[in-house]
């Protein structure tokens, strides 16, 4: 049984396809300005990296803010409901799973089996979530590359009081005002979204083993800075933003019987 | 396969029709020499009622509510309010009713009709300053009374004295702003119909109970409004009774809200107006919302039962009391608003997530939705804290973002991926319904 699940992020479209449960293919393209095309040429990545015929795929299940519009998917699930579900095949154990993409945040508790038990998601404001870290290393000048380990320079901790990203950029604006170095001002900002997330992950109860998924989690500075503030290690699978893909490609397999 | 029968409530249509006439009676209130005063829906309407039988009332929050239906009209009325200087976190409810005075426009047609006087309680901090300006921008009168004594089951003769000499102090003011003697028949009169619309209403709510439940929390809304517009009104109070029979008998004959109810919720607090179609939505799932504090008490006046459980308080006419004099009438008026569940937790959230676990486990609830409501600091009063209590209980809750009155606020397809997110984990999904789009 041949089955992908797709991931229309608000950033990027993942997929990841699934022959008889074993990875055969995936790709991520970056979503752009038209959905299907990029979800098309996705997918026919994907299908060619694993040498079969995207017509071949017996169920499809799509996830992401963009589900309801992935081009050929046969069923849906939400991104909770994925982040879960491919999280615990990664790494059996995990309890909690922090996902952070570009637009949004959650926090999910989850059982063995993957099954959610209570989720948060970060409100209105994008101020905790990937799309925030950008601006901010735009305000810097910076790459977002070197943002993330600029800030693991620094041992130095500068509260940022702002709740949006609006504000949070006029306290970056008096940070380099002041001259305080950039590895500080980074810190800073990483503290910040950190303590964010953070706040949602207590929301749902902290429950180890914790893992940290989606894009944001290539960035170094963010990863320290809420291992810093929960105290503890997280799980930081090898490909964090294919996790959400993954889950949707298990459950098409587990809907396809 | 639909699992029960629905059939339209009968009540509908005199339900609309009583709207409409209180609508127009208060406009046309000044043409038929009558007296028209403004306050809001927790105001005790039942004590301007003593100055005579062609004395009415308009409440500003299903004002600001019925504005906020009209996505045009609250935008317009907004925007005259942002224009004044007025910061967009106030309570949006507020906002609509002042941009529809200062636009000099009815929601219903015509010009805003002037109030003679204003008529307020002071329990959220917008309520007394909302009337306070009304009052000063329309050069009218205006009187408050501080209900701030503490939750119910802290109350004793001296807080309710501080409330009771407040009303009979507002009845020399009535008689002097409108030159009027007061009838305290009238009163007696408007007690007992408060008290009969306010229990009744908890009745219905009672017969929620059922599975399937008779009345989904959409159709509620448009009932309940009543209570919040003139409780005190005999025309509402046997309205309601008329309702209950009718649900009673949906009760008794299986007649369901929804035709395949399989899980059943609660929300809290005000809805975004403008979105009511969130409730159609959890159909989708064969999930039923049954109602909310908010919309049980509100209006709807309830009491511990002895055996532990809650159901609509006992009238003192049920108890065979006779109110014959005017500081008889307003102690128990006092004492009948101050038991208010919708009043208790703004002097400790732990006593509206105890109130809400009892509904939860009364009513037969799956599971919880919160709606962070940015446009009322009243009952969003410690909402998370409410969250935690619910979840630490083990019961199912989601949070939702928006506003009741200000569609700016609402972001309608974050709301939806976060019910179907919830309804997920609740193993509810919608798979049979994902189109396969070529
Ligand atoms: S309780 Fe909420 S809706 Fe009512 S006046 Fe206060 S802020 Fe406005």
């Amino acid at each position: 049984m041949i089955t992908a699940g797709i991931d229309m992020g608000a950033k990027y479209v993942k997929v990841v396809i699934l022959q008889d449960g074993t990875v055969k293919g995936k790709a991520i393209v970056l979503m752009g300005f038209d959905p299907l095309e990029a979800a098309s040429a996705c997918m026919k990545e994907a299908a060619e990296k694993a040498g079969i015929d995207p017509g071949t795929i017996d169920h499809i299940t799509a996830t992401g803010a963009g589900r309801k519009a992935a081009p050929n998917a046969n069923s849906d699930i939400t991104d909770v409901g994925a982040a879960a579900k491919g999280m615990v095949h990664v790494k059996e154990g995990v309890h909690t799973v922090i996902d952070v993409g570009a637009e949004e945040g959650r926090a999910i508790k989850i059982d063995a089996e993957g099954k959610v038990i209570d989720f948060a998601v970060n409100e209105k404001c994008a101020a905790g979530a990937g799309a925030f870290a950008e601006s901010m290393s735009r305000a810097l000048e910076v790459s977002l590359e070197e943002f993330g380990k600029l800030s693991l320079q620094s041992d130095k901790s500068i509260p940022m009081n702002a709740q949006c990203a609006v504000f949070a950029e006029s306290e970056v604006v008096s940070l380099v005002h002041a001259k305080t170095p950039k590895r500080d001002i980074s810190r800073a900002v990483h503290d910040a979204i950190a303590s964010r997330i953070v706040s949602m992950v207590r929301r749902v109860g902290i429950n180890n083993d914790i893992a940290l998924i989606g894009g944001v989690s290539h960035n170094p500075g963010f990863v320290d800075a809420i291992q810093r503030s929960l105290e503890t290690d997280l799980i930081v699978p090898e490909e964090p933003d294919y996790v959400s893909a993954l889950g949707a490609a298990i459950v098409a397999g587990e809907r396809n019987k | 396969m639909n699992e029960y029968k629905t059939e339209p409530l009968k009540s509908w249509k005199k339900a609309k029709e009583l709207r409409q006439k209180y609508y127009e009676d208060y406009q046309n209130a000044h043409a038929k020499g009558g007296i028209r005063w403004t306050g809001g829906a927790w105001s005790f309407d039942a004590i301007p009622a003593g100055l005579g039988n062609d004395v009415y009332n308009i409440t500003g929050e299903p004002y600001g509510a019925s504005i906020a239906f009209d996505k045009k009209l609250s935008m317009e009325c907004l925007e005259a309010a942002e224009a004044k200087g007025w910061a967009r976190d106030l309570c949006s409810y507020m906002r609509n009713y002042w941009g529809s005075m200062y636009l000099n426009k009815y929601a219903f047609g015509g010009e805003y009709p002037q109030p003679d006087f204003c008529f307020q309680d002071h329990i959220c901090c917008s309520h007394a300053k909302w009337y306070q300006h009304v009052a000063e921008y329309k050069k009218i009168p205006y009187f408050c009374i501080d209900v701030s004594v503490g939750p119910y089951k802290d109350l004793d003769e001296d807080r309710l004295m501080f409330v009771v000499n407040q009303m009979h102090e507002s009845i020399e003011w009535l008689e002097k702003v409108t030159g009027r003697k007061y009838q305290d028949e009238l009163l007696i009169e408007a007690v007992k119909n408060e008290m009969r619309s306010t229990s009744v209403w908890a009745e219905i709510c009672y017969l929620n109970m059922n599975k399937p439940a008779p009345l989904d929390e959409k159709t509620m809304y448009s009932l309940y409004v009543h209570g919040t517009l003139a409780k005190h009104n005999k025309e509402i109070a046997d309205f309601y009774e008329e309702l209950r029979d009718e649900v009673k008998y949906r009760v008794d004959n299986n007649i369901a809200a929804i035709p395949d109810e399989k899980c059943r919720l609660m929300s809290d607090t005000q809805p975004p107006w403008g979105f009511l179609k969130v409730f159609r939505y959890l159909e989708k799932f064969g999930a039923i919302s049954v109602g909310s504090l908010y919309t049980f008490g509100l209006i709807g006046i309830w009491e511990n039962k002895p055996d532990g459980t809650w159901g609509p308080r006992t009238t003192p006419m049920q108890k065979g009391e006779n109110i014959t004099t005017r500081d008889q009438a307003l102690r128990l008026l006092a004492d009948w608003n101050l038991c208010k569940p919708e009043w208790q937790h703004f002097y400790d959230p732990n006593l509206k997530t105890e109130m809400m676990l009892q509904i939860v486990k009364q009513w037969k609830l799956d599971g919880v939705m919160l709606h962070l409501n940015r446009g009322c600091e009243g009952l969003s009063c410690g909402i998370m804290e409410n969250r935690l209590g619910i979840a630490e209980a083990g019961v199912p809750v989601m949070t939702f973002e928006g506003n009741m009155g200000d569609e700016r606020e609402f972001d309608e397809k974050r709301t939806v991926t976060r019910i179907d997110s919830f309804m997920e984990t609740l193993g509810y999904d919608m798979q049979e319904e994902t189109a396969k789009t070529a």
